[in-house]
């Protein structure tokens, strides 16, 4: 810990706790947290893409308070405090899109608020967070929101594409106009399920790229 | 000494007052854009069971749109009681459909807007009920018939996305447009959601939700107890007009 200290900012070692929750570590294809938000709300980009942001947001933000506290939290509540602080910022974010995005926040409807209970967050904060500098913790934080946000995006792009035949709202399909020649948007695409299906062929096709991923027998 | 009672005492309550001070400041802060958001999202789904506004998504000023085509078409807005006798005094879109469910129907302020275009008028009652979640809520479009529904617009607090939450998609709300709330006898019988599949369509029935029953019980309940409430008002205007 006192040598981390000494890092500088964007040293090799720092840069590794932003960069290994996209790949090697990442919260959902490899670790198989936060997978019900990401079933939930990827049927269209636009809320996977907030819920992205806001996820990134709470999580940095909680990284950081937790560590800052680290040294004052009382060993045995320190799971209420880091509720109350991912509680907190969750609400935060909840009212900023009631204000300012209010279809968005419409649309997210309860999956704001199930930020909170996001295995994710709460397992940074405990295992990294709270026995680490704000530094590293703000971006091991934003490191593993961005290793959910991605998969997010990823899969509500192709759930988007395929089953409403749209992306953001603009009609795609119908623009390159592919539906005159028999072209069908693939309504199971929207249903949970697929959603799943997707996250596996994602994993799948990262695993086949990076072979250090596949389990020993 | 970090673990002594005392000080995880002081923690835990420096901690909460902390907490809800920032949290209530913002709060605070923002109520006023919250607020107007939801005056607007009102108007609009008014101006959405008429189907108007249709440009919403376009406009250049969102909300300057909306209240422009709100003067435009609803023109008259009205309260009235159980027995159908108008309540002077009262806004009716000043009235919470959710606080006036629980009274007894006896005591409830029943809120009327008034549409018109080229094609005839409209009456708007606005309807509140519980879902799975949540509360859920809509407008209901009837003809200048009193009868026959023109077009609603449901939606919901916290239902289910894909499930659920699906009562408020066209395809669940199209299925409305048309259907009666009395039958022959001119007897209220309000309009069903079913499982889809276990009766035969009417008119006085719709499809519910593949997996969101009880969202779908749940405007079932909304439609037979907020419209109920204004049948002696139905009954009475369809009189005058026969």
């Amino acid at each position: 810990m006192s040598e981390s200290g000494k890092d500088p900012l964007f040293s090799g070692k720092n840069m590794k706790l932003l960069s290994t929750p996209l790949n090697d570590e990442n919260p959902i294809t490899v670790q198989v947290l936060g997978i019900c938000s990401a079933l939930a709300v990827t049927a269209m980009l636009e809320p996977a893409v907030v819920l992205a942001i806001a996820v990134v947001a709470v999580m940095g933000a909680a990284n950081v308070i937790i560590s800052l506290l680290r040294n004052t939290i009382p060993n045995r509540i320190r799971i209420i405090v880091q509720l109350v602080v991912i509680a907190s910022l969750v609400i935060l974010v909840d009212q900023i899109l009631q204000a300012f995005l209010y279809d968005v926040s419409r649309q997210l409807s309860v999956f704001v608020g199930l930020i909170i209970t996001n295995c994710i967050i709460m397992g940074r904060l405990e295992a990294f967070a709270l026995s680490n500098k704000p530094w590293p913790s703000f971006l091991d934080g934003i490191g593993n929101a961005a290793g959910y946000g991605w998969i997010l995006i990823v899969v509500g792009f192709f759930r988007e594409l395929l089953g409403s035949g749209t992306l953001w709202g603009y009609p795609v399909m119908e623009t390159l106009g592919v539906y005159n020649f028999g072209y069908e948007d693939n309504g199971f695409m929207i249903l949970p399920p697929m959603a799943l299906i997707t996250v596996g062929v994602i994993i799948w096709v990262q695993r086949s790229r990076n072979r250090k991923l596949i389990e020993s027998k | 000494m970090k673990d002594s009672n005392t000080y995880i005492f002081i923690y835990a309550s420096v901690m909460v007052v902390v907490v809800a001070a920032v949290l209530s400041a913002v709060s605070t802060l923002l109520k006023p854009y919250q607020d107007l958001n939801i005056e607007m999202a009102r108007k609009l789904d008014i101006l959405r069971s008429i189907e108007k506004a249709e440009g919403v998504a376009e406009a250049d000023n969102r909300n300057a749109y909306i209240d422009e085509e709100y003067d435009k078409y609803i023109v008259d807005s009205y309260v009235i009681n159980h027995l159908g006798e108008i309540q002077e005094e009262i806004d009716a879109f000043g009235v919470m459909v959710r606080e006036e469910n629980r009274k007894p129907v006896e005591e409830r302020n029943l809120p009327v807007f008034v549409g018109r275009d080229e094609a005839g008028e409209y009456f708007i009652i606005p309807v509140y009920g519980r879902g799975l979640w949540g509360p859920v809520f809509g407008y209901v479009a009837l003809e200048d018939d009193y009868n026959t529904i023109f077009g609603v617009i449901f939606d919901h607090e916290s239902e289910t996305p894909g499930l659920g939450a699906e009562i408020s998609t066209a395809a669940f709300e199209n299925q409305f447009k048309g259907k009666k709330l009395f039958d022959e006898d001119n007897e209220f019988v309000s309009i069903q959601v079913i499982k889809p599949g276990t009766v035969p369509l009417d008119e006085h029935r719709v499809d519910g939700v593949s997996g969101g029953t009880i969202t779908g019980r749940g405007v079932d309940e909304m439609l037979r107890d907020t419209l109920g409430a204004y049948v002696e008002y139905f009954r009475k205007q369809k009189n005058q007009e026969s």
